[in-house]
């Protein structure tokens, strides 16, 4: 019997829901710019890497719905919880405000995402650890791209400076949750399924470092994470993304394209 | 009872098929020339199970895929099914070397070995040559392309835009 199988399936379906809500939030908000971004170019990066955030959720999402063995598929998962059964982190459920604001959101995630799937690829438990060798290879691009626009913004113009500082500013505060370890973390990381979130925040700190450098930005003072979107307790947005994101099938249960 | 079709195996045949299923958004590539076939094997009861790998997550042609699949092995009198591989992850450095040549002539910009990746992490990939004029004169206009695993270029010589296989 390896490590991961005397997990708790429970536990490890809510840490994969944490995983896979994640992307899912960050998807949906994203969607929000088609049509509607700066350029052709930036459109369709934007949706491309929804695209990408989709698929990895899709594939969380399964999982979740077979280690929960109660026969709910991963559109049930997506598409008829509540709120409070959402276990993203509420930084993914910002906003997009302007370019530069939705910028460093991304940014933000994609440098905490490449640095804790970088580590989940050598999970013991070995169905996460080949969703997180997948995506993990999507995720270096994703960050290419976030990252390659924070240094353009930053470094610009004195008008897209001050947009970009005072998006670090506002979203800063809720990077905290994202290394705020709870018990969940905890007996993740005790089993060899997750890496310890120090650890990642080392790692993430170091690449954002590194961006804010390039980028001529201010890392702003202290990370509070008075936020538990980890545990179900959202923002007032993510109602109003799933309400959006849950309506058809809602409206119309079972329906299929 | 003999026949000229039982001399080869049924996995074999499998293969010849799936060489010929072009991939549905890049139609001069076959499905074994994208590298996306891993495996195909039989059952006992002489049922084919082929291993698929997506090229992305989120591809939205994995479906579509996997139905051409099975469609053309149902065609060819082949009782199939399509498995799900993601371990190890697809990479482009799997696309073949004939299907690497048929990208080149179809206009698109087969993809760099996946060590250079790293190289220059925040700028992107050295530059790639045109593959009209084959000036290394070129430009990259965005990451992202028309499809997951494409990105944009443009030529500054000859002025041509084009597109690259992504390298992942």
């Amino acid at each position: 019997m390896s490590e991961a199988a005397s997990v708790a399936a429970d536990t490890l379906f809510r840490y994969v829901l944490r995983l896979g809500d994640m992307s899912l939030v960050l998807a949906q908000r994203l969607g929000e710019w088609v049509g509607h971004a700066p350029a052709l170019e930036e459109d369709l990066g934007l949706a491309n890497i929804a695209l990408d955030l989709i698929g990895q959720s899709r594939f969380l999402l399964s999982y979740a719905g077979e280690l929960e063995g109660n026969g709910r598929s991963e559109d049930d998962l997506a598409f008829l919880r509540e709120h409070r059964d959402y276990l993203n982190p509420i930084l993914v459920e910002q906003p997009n405000g302007d370019f530069a604001h939705s910028i460093v959101r991304q940014v933000l995630i994609d440098a905490f995402q490449l640095a804790l799937y970088e580590r989940l690829v050598h999970s013991s438990d070995e169905r996460l650890a080949s969703i997180a060798a997948k995506s993990v290879k999507e995720i270096r691009y994703h960050l290419r791209y976030s990252g390659g626009w924070l240094v353009r913004l930053g470094d610009g113009t004195a008008e897209s400076h001050a947009r970009t500082q005072a998006a670090l500013q506002s979203l800063w505060r809720y990077t905290g949750e994202l290394f705020a370890e709870d018990e969940l973390d905890r007996s993740m990381c005790g089993h060899g399924v997750a890496p310890s979130l120090a650890e990642v925040q080392t790692a993430w700190g170091a690449r954002i470092d590194d961006l804010l450098t390039a980028a001529t930005l201010q890392r702003p003072a202290g990370q509070a994470h008075a936020w538990h979107g980890k545990r179900g307790e959202h923002s007032e947005h993510l109602g109003y993304i799933l309400a959006d994101m849950q309506h058809m099938q809602r409206t119309y249960p079972g329906a299929r394209w | 009872m003999v026949n000229s079709a039982t001399s080869i195996p049924r996995t074999e045949l499998a293969w010849n098929v799936l060489g010929t299923v072009e991939d549905p958004e890049i139609p001069a590539l076959s499905l074994v020339d994208l590298g996306v076939i891993r495996f195909v094997r039989e059952r006992p009861d002489g049922h084919l199970e082929i291993g698929l790998s997506p090229t992305y997550t989120g591809c939205p042609a994995t479906a579509m895929i996997r139905r051409l699949v099975e469609d053309a092995l149902a065609a060819a009198a082949l009782d199939a099914s399509c498995t799900t591989v993601l371990s190890p992850p697809w990479s482009s450095d799997w696309i073949t070397p004939a299907g690497r040549r048929k990208l080149l002539e179809y206009g698109i910009v087969p993809p760099q070995k996946t060590g250079s990746l790293v190289r220059d992490g925040r700028r992107g990939n050295r530059p790639v040559d045109c593959p009209h004029c084959r000036s290394v004169d070129t430009e990259s206009v965005t990451e992202f392309g028309s499809t997951p695993c494409k990105a944009l270029h443009r030529c500054r010589a000859c002025l041509e835009p084009f597109e690259s296989f992504k390298c992942i």
